[in-house]
């Protein structure tokens, strides 16, 4: 057998049912390379061995089982029966923890497991830890996280994106073959793009929310990153589906068809045909890079060759999808996070002897400075005297932007294609001192938030050696077909030199020597200290 | 709204009125907590034992509509003639304290399942109608414990409570007086546990009231400042404290004071309201709609069906009892406003063919709520038996006397009134042959009264009626046995 890393899960699926690979086995290589690397990565804020073996055990016993049983049996099986996954560590798993990247949620275990958990146990797959994050999904660099950033795989001195950055981060590495991450305003397809892998934002009540810590409850989705459309398409069918624990997921039926993407690259291809695509002219905005903007126009040009049609559409309302994105989400999110008093648990600090004084001490130390920033923002946002000034005309943008969307699936069109960010991977601390420019690489995907719509980031090559994403763009419930037009798009660049490569500096991760990102953000502390004091990020 | 005649006005209200609006929270009778599984059978439990992820408001939870408890609201809206909109939905309202897990409530804001609506309800000084502004629903907090531990002052919390179904009903300021208070919160209470939608039972905070008080000189458009009212554990408390209210309020403006805007309490023991805290100005709670719930859509039919299930109402259960069967307004109402006289007399009723409405009504308001509310308390009376012992008193095959002492005996044991009857002999003497005895006997052993009689004292033949009773053990039916001493009295003159 090859390296196991190296497998997708669809790959390991057939391994594992023939017998010629155990769960365990698989299990063991993953957990190896994650162990090893997580120094230089970060990827991970937990990486629980015994539980993932002893999970990886009873996959191997259930497979064996349905062998016993017959081949109907066998095909019953999910395909990520005995597979590794990670999750991001905001997703309950009972008796674990559950950080969200926060320091006010050390120490903190869930009694109980998420329903995108219990899918997955059901399914059988291997939890193998909880990874790195933006606190509380707040960012798009993963910088955010109170336990320290993550580097991105192709660029050691870069971001893997935010806030799902250790998600994409793992999966880009090998560590598992799929993660599932959070999106809100792009947090699954933004680091997707920066990472080289595929990355799904479901549409809003696809996947229930239940026992997902919550940032913004209207516009969090949970969703899958893998290294090619196929294995997004498992994880998304293992973790779809109504939940009544979750009011607001919809009784829409998962397509079993998520399942069957085609294997063969020619008969992926052939959906390209006839399918009508729309570029969003307000979506290749000034300041992208220009190395960006060339792989998504080759990419949608290498569609267009293969038999799609595409043509220009406006989605008029998108420059004000930003400022109505701020007011709603820490809106919010400031009432969401309103839990975390110290009272039941978590951080506290009980030292005043009065609660309002201890609630405010827990909060003070308990949240980083993003976290605190969104809080303020939305509560000023909801105040009397404000709210129809800025969360009610925010709701009525977001209409807007959705009705946008509408005329677009009105007039026809199968799908809208889109760069995913504005940018490539940016270095470590870049933008974080400034808040506004670290929002706008969220330009181009926290519309489809705001909207509901699902949409999903797929790699198109490279520009100067690092990652660009192209976005999809579905209609509401469409994701069976965005995930074909993905794996159509994989067929006719199959062949594509930069389909080959590995992350550049993977190989690095494996040096001890290699700084880890937290070492490389205290240096750069200490440098932009030493330049003028700006450290002290408010 | 329509106004009761002038009271009497004595006091402060000679020369202000009182202009009150009244908030009750109701505990509502569901199975289930409002947003989650856990059961709501808090009474006694251990602290904390009827909790779960969701009211304990644990990261990544979310709420879960109880439709038992938005029906019981949506009847609650129909009982107080209110409108509930085509669709409503939640909202949060934001705020800090250790018992609310959230930092949240869970209520209605904009769009309460009931609006709109009024309630009519009698008073010393006549019927008086008041608006009801909305009733909506949202979830109880937790409770708060402060105790010496450990020699420090510590607040230990139970979330028990916390997510418990709670309905909201707000008048507008329609209320002049305490008793005007006391009695809408009384008929609420009545609406309620007629439609089963709560026990309300004050004393374990399943109804909590409180009342927003302010006064202005008579005649006068604008309010006074408005004082809370809160801890009215009992009706009696209620009517007390917003007449204390009324009072102290009057006073202040009196002596040149201003009454200042504030929540007060009413303690038991001094018959008085105390500062709990100031309400400078309104709290922003930040009110937004509940992102984690889909609006609730009321659909015509759904609301229909809800309506099918509301049962008698007691303006109209009143209103029957007077017109139809002839009673008294009293007996009517002392008959509706308590639910065990109620299913009694109506199950009388539907069995106690041939007895009049109004002999049931007599023995349902007279003897059973005396037994009911005397220290005998506890027992409990079958309408099936009661309308047979009403039907043997009425036959004159027991007599009135011993029906008490029957019913007394059936309350406390359950035995079946016929086997009582039979067991203590109480089966009345009707038969003149066996009376002739028993009437010969007391003629010849009291030649006084007879005498009596004969020159003219008619009173005489009570005595000797006694007499008879008193011979057959209470079993005689004394109008037999007066008319046949009668006869015998006057033949032999």
């Amino acid at each position: 057998m090859a390296d196991p890393t190296r497998l997708h899960a669809y790959e390991m699926a057939t391994l594992l049912r023939s017998g010629e690979a155990s769960s365990r086995q698989l299990t063991e290589a993953h957990l190896a390379v994650a162990e090893k690397q997580n120094r230089a990565l970060n990827a991970w804020l937990a990486i629980d061995r015994e539980a993932a073996l002893a999970q990886a055990d009873v996959a191997d016993m259930r497979i064996a089982e349905a062998r016993r049983s017959g081949a109907d049996a066998l095909a019953r099986l999910h395909p990520l029966c005995g597979v590794p996954v990670g999750l991001k560590d905001l997703v309950s798993v009972k008796g674990g923890q559950a950080t969200a990247g926060s320091k006010i949620l050390e120490g903190y275990r869930a009694p109980f497991d998420a329903t995108v958990t219990a899918r997955l146990r059901e399914a059988g797959a291997v939890i193998m830890g909880k990874t790195n994050m933006d606190e509380f999904a707040m960012g798009s660099s993963t910088e955010h996280s109170a336990y320290g950033p993550t580097a991105n795989p192709w660029n050691l001195g870069r971001v893997p994106g935010g806030s799902s950055g250790g998600s994409a981060a793992a999966v880009a590495a090998y560590h598992a073959p799929v993660c599932i991450g959070t999106d809100t305003g792009g947090s699954i397809r933004q680091p997707g793009s920066m990472c080289g892998v595929v990355g799904m934002k479901p549409t809003y009540g696809r996947v229930s929310r239940y026992g997902i810590v919550a940032f913004a409850s209207s516009l969090d989705q949970i969703g899958p990153f893998g290294r090619d459309a196929r294995d997004a398409a498992a994880l998304l069918h293992a973790v779809s589906g109504r939940d009544e624990r979750d009011a607001t997921s919809a009784p829409v039926p998962v397509p079993a068809e998520l399942l069957d993407l085609p294997s063969s690259d020619d008969e992926a291809a052939a959906y390209l045909k006839g399918l009508r695509i729309a570029l969003p002219k307000e979506y290749f905005v000034a300041g992208m890079d220009p190395g960006v903007a060339a792989r998504i126009h080759e990419a949608v040009a290498t569609m267009e060759q293969a038999g799609a049609i595409v043509e220009e559409v406006s989605l008029p309302h998108t420059e004000y999808g930003l400022a109505a994105y701020y007011i709603i989400a820490p809106a919010e999110a400031s009432s969401n996070l309103a839990r975390f008093d110290g009272v039941r648990f978590g951080l506290n600090d009980r030292t005043s002897g009065e609660f309002i004084a201890d609630y405010l001490r827990t909060r003070g130390a308990g949240f980083g400075p993003e976290v605190k920033r969104r809080v303020m923002l939305g509560t000023y946002a909801l105040s009397a005297g404000y709210y129809d000034a800025y969360y009610l005309k925010a709701q009525k943008v977001r209409t807007l932007i959705k009705s946008d969307f509408d005329a677009v699936w009105a007039a026809g069109f199968d799908a809208i294609c889109a760069p995913t960010s504005p940018v490539t991977a940016f270095p470590l601390g870049a933008k974080l001192q400034d808040p506004v420019a670290m929002y706008l690489v969220d330009a181009c995907t926290l519309p489809l938030n705001l909207a509901g719509l699902p949409g999903m980031s797929i790699p198109a090559g490279l520009a100067d050696g690092l990652p660009v994403g192209l976005q999809v763009i579905g209609a509401p419930w469409s994701e069976l077909s965005m995930l074909r037009l993905a794996r159509a798009y994989e067929g006719i660049t199959a062949r594509a030199p930069w389909r080959a490569l590995e992350p550049a500096e993977l190989e690095l991760t494996d040096d001890p020597t290699t700084p880890s990102p937290i070492e490389r953000m205290e240096r750069l502390t200490a440098t932009s200290a030493g330049a003028g004091d700006q450290s002290k990020r408010t | 709204m329509t106004t009761a005649p002038a009271e009497a006005a004595k006091g402060a209200l000679a020369r202000y009125e009182a202009v009150i609006g009244i908030e009750i929270h109701c505990q509502l009778k569901t199975a289930s907590k409002m947003f989650c599984g856990c059961s709501t059978d808090i009474d006694g439990a251990a602290p904390n034992s009827h909790t779960c992820p969701v009211c304990l408001g644990l990261p990544g939870t979310l709420p879960t509509i109880n439709k038992s408890a938005v029906e019981w609201v949506i009847a609650a809206g129909f009982a107080i003639e209110a409108q509930t909109p085509p669709a409503t939905r939640w909202d949060r309202k934001n705020y800090f304290y250790p018992d609310i897990p959230k930092g949240y409530q869970i209520s209605q804001y904009q769009l309460p399942l009931a609006a709109n609506g009024r309630l009519t309800f009698d008073t010393s000084a006549g019927p008086v109608t008041v608006r009801i502004r909305r009733a909506h629903l949202e979830e109880d907090t937790g409770r708060l414990i402060h105790q010496e531990m450990a020699g420090r002052r510590a607040s230990l919390i139970d979330f028990n409570r916390s997510g418990m179904p709670l309905m909201e009903i707000v008048t507008e300021p329609d209320i002049r007086t305490a008793e005007q208070a006391r009695r809408y919160a009384e008929e609420l209470r009545l609406l309620m546990r007629t439609i089963g939608a709560s026990d309300a039972e004050m004393e374990n905070g399943q109804m909590r009231v409180e009342a927003n008080v302010s006064i202005r000189p008579i005649g006068r458009e604008a309010f006074g400042t408005r004082v809370e009212v809160k801890n009215m554990n009992s009706m009696k408390a209620v009517e007390r404290a917003i007449g204390f209210e009324i009072e102290r309020q009057a006073e202040l403006i009196d002596g040149g004071d201003k009454v200042r805007m504030e929540t007060r309490g009413w303690d038991e023991p001094s018959q008085s309201t105390y500062h709990m805290r100031p309400k400078e100005e309104e709290n922003d709670y930040r009110y937004f709609p509940e992102p984690d719930l889909p609006p609730l859509m009321t659909t015509p039919e759904w609301l229909a069906e809800i309506a099918t299930r509301i049962p008698e109402l007691p303006s109209v259960r009143r209103a029957r009892y007077t017109g139809e069967f002839g009673l008294s307004s009293y007996d009517a109402n002392v008959l509706v406003n308590d639910a065990s006289a109620t299913a009694l007399f109506e199950g009388a009723l539907a069995v106690g063919a041939g007895v009049s409405p109004k002999l049931l009504a007599n023995w349902v308001t007279g003897e059973y709520l005396r037994l009911a509310k005397g220290d005998a308390g506890g027992g409990s009376v079958d309408p099936v038996e009661l309308a047979a012992l009403a039907r043997l008193v009425a036959d004159g095959a027991i007599s009135g006397t011993n029906a008490k002492e029957v019913l007394a005996e059936h309350y406390a044991s359950a035995a079946p009134v016929a086997s009582i009857v039979e067991a203590r002999g109480f089966r009345q003497i009707s038969d003149s042959g066996a009376l002739g005895k028993a009437i010969n006997d007391a003629l010849a052993a009291n030649p006084a009264a007879v005498a009596d009689y004969r020159a003219g004292k008619a009173a005489a033949v009570g005595f000797l009626v006694g007499q008879v009773m008193k011979a057959t053990r209470g079993q005689a039916n004394a109008a037999m046995v007066q008319t046949a001493l009668r006869e015998r009295l006057e033949a032999a003159e």
